[in-house]
């Protein structure tokens, strides 16, 4: 079963088409990155993924199951997590607050009201894990309001592994961050079991081409091309769109 | 904890002492107390500011007082049934009010408010009009100042301990992501809406049950329960107290009566000084009095060490 399969997938807004009869098909386990300047669709497709806009037509099978017009808590009980490209966090709450929240979603306590979170071993287990594999253990009581800009990145892709998911969506992991940094966020990415499917819009193409097996490239809302890292570094439609961009060598484009 | 505990004990043990005016008093604190704990679930803990919370303390009193005076029905059933009438208009208005922005659903809990006021206002038939229904008596147990400052601090302790196991269950961390960031609530799988309907009826119940010991603390209802006036009494006290705590709402509470007492028994322009004393509060310690105090302790503490 393909993690994610998009089929035909166009989306206007007024006159304008973000996106145009996309087509998409990730294999289980798949790394892919979707690379494009700005404009070129990448998060008007992420957010039809996931369920933040409705496309105008086209279809969306997430783990299997078609989810074209889901609500956006419903896929992630399919198995679908995301980040975000602007932090998306709970500000005023501490790390450890974060992650039980986080983790408590998609068990069969989320709706227990009659007993502490406290008294739940479960989800108290699992968060404090999570939070000890990605090396946040020793910041669980601080708020995330005060953590910093490198370590909010860290516990935004964090947050989105808490629930478990099949397929995750990472818009723009390294957005904003320092070299460091965006290693650290990337070996995040790596060291991720290969029974998670990752799809990563990222404008760092070094990190993309590192991270990905597959790298899809839009351009005004359609896919130009598709291909391994190596094809797509070479590709002749692709240097045309970064117009001389040292896409081979690596380096980061901003659009 | 203990605290509260020593706290709860010493006004049990302290009540045969008191005079029934000062029991009244404090029957009046934990009543406002648990009114603005319960308007502390939305705006605190959900981030859904209300300004038209004494509607359902409102019409919990209005349909006891109604049902008991007009058709005789007994306290034991018109109490429970005011309550009940609170939560189903809860459940019926939230289903509209929900599907607001935050800034609207401030606009449309005061619209809802407003319309049940000036339903009590002029269907006099049934409300008395700006009279109100006066002439309820409490059942003969429960008749004396101090029986009833007893009834007030059983319920005051049980509504405490429930809310306070659920701002920590899975719900009440749920309900704090909502107010943090709804769409990574969304998209962590929760269905938003139901949390935020869930808080609401919470809301409301116990809003309802501050409405009905406020409608047997006084023995009668006017319009002026249902009051914008009310709605922004119960806002202040969770505002002044802290907002996102429940010792916050009690501690407003406890100083909104207090200062009530205090500043009216000099002036008739009593709320015009205790408006004052908010600005001052909103001022200088605009996250509440608890967390202005909790901040000193902690300076102090650090400067110490």
């Amino acid at each position: 079963m393909n993690p994610l399969v998009i089929r035909n997938l166009s989306c206007s807004f007024g006159g304008v088409r973000a996106l145009d009869n996309v087509s998409l098909q990730l294999e289980p386990g798949e790394r892919r990155a979707i690379i494009g300047t700005n404009g070129a669709g990448k998060t008007t497709l992420f957010n039809v993924i996931n369920g933040q806009l409705a496309p105008s037509s086209g279809k969306i099978w997430i783990l299997g199951e078609d989810a074209t017009y889901a609500p956006i808590h419903r896929r992630a009980a399919l198995g679908l997590g995301r980040t975000f490209q602007i932090t998306s966090l709970f500000p005023r709450l501490s790390v450890l607050d974060n992650m039980l929240v986080a983790v408590a979603a998609l068990t069969r306590f989320h709706f227990v009201f009659w007993r502490p979170v406290a008294a739940h071993a479960e989800i108290i287990a699992r968060a404090c894990e999570t939070l000890a594999r990605w090396n946040l253990w020793d910041l669980r009581d601080q708020l995330v309001g005060n953590l910093s800009y490198g370590m909010q990145r860290q516990l935004e892709i964090v947050l989105a592994l808490a629930g478990s998911p099949k397929l995750l969506l990472l818009d723009e992991p390294m957005a904003g961050l320092s070299a460091a940094e965006t290693h650290l966020a990337s070996d995040i990415i790596l060291q991720l079991e290969r029974s998670v499917t990752v799809l990563l819009i990222e404008h760092d193409l070094a990190a993309s081409f590192r991270i990905a097996d597959r790298v899809t490239a839009m351009a005004e809302g359609r896919v130009v091309a598709e291909g391994t890292p190596d094809e797509i570094r070479t590709d002749a439609t692709l240097r045309r769109i970064y117009k001389g961009a040292p896409a081979a060598s690596g380096g980061a484009v901003r659009g | 904890m203990v605290a509260a505990a020593a706290v709860i004990l010493a006004l049990a043990a302290g009540a045969p002492a008191l005079s029934a005016y000062q029991l009244d008093l404090l029957t009046q604190m934990l009543t406002y107390a648990i009114f603005a704990m319960s308007l502390d679930i939305l705006l605190g803990y959900t981030g859904l500011p209300s300004l038209g919370h004494a509607a359902y303390f409102g019409l919990a009193a209005y349909a006891t007082a109604i049902i008991s005076l007009r058709l005789s029905v007994p306290f034991a059933l018109a109490a429970p049934a005011g309550v009940a009438a609170s939560v189903i208009a809860a459940a019926l208005f939230n289903l509209l009010a929900l599907r607001t922005s935050r800034g609207y659903y401030l606009m449309i809990t005061l619209a809802l408010s407003q319309l049940l006021w000036s339903l009590a206002v002029s269907w006099t038939e049934l409300t008395g009009g700006d009279n109100g229904l006066p002439g309820l008596e409490r059942p003969g147990a429960i008749a004396s100042a101090a029986g009833f400052f007893y009834v007030t601090l059983t319920v005051f302790i049980v509504s405490t301990l429930a809310l306070s196991v659920l701002v920590r269950s899975p719900v009440g961390y749920a309900l704090k992501g909502v107010r943090e960031n709804e769409g990574r609530m969304r998209a962590l799988g929760y269905d938003v809406w139901k949390y935020k309907y869930f808080a609401s009826l919470v809301a409301a119940l116990f809003a309802a049950i501050a409405g009905e010991l406020f409608l047997y603390l006084n023995g009668f209802v006017s319009p002026s329960a249902l009051s914008v006036t009310v709605s922004a009494q119960v806002l202040m006290m969770v505002l002044v107290g802290a907002a996102g705590t429940l010792f916050g709402p009690i501690l407003g509470a406890v100083m909104f009566v207090l200062l009530q007492y205090v500043v009216s028994s000099y002036t008739q322009r009593w709320l015009f000084v205790i408006g004052f004393i908010y600005v001052i509060i909103a001022l200088y310690a605009p996250q509440g009095v608890l967390a202005f105090l909790a901040e000193r302790l902690r300076r102090r503490t650090r400067r110490a060490a």
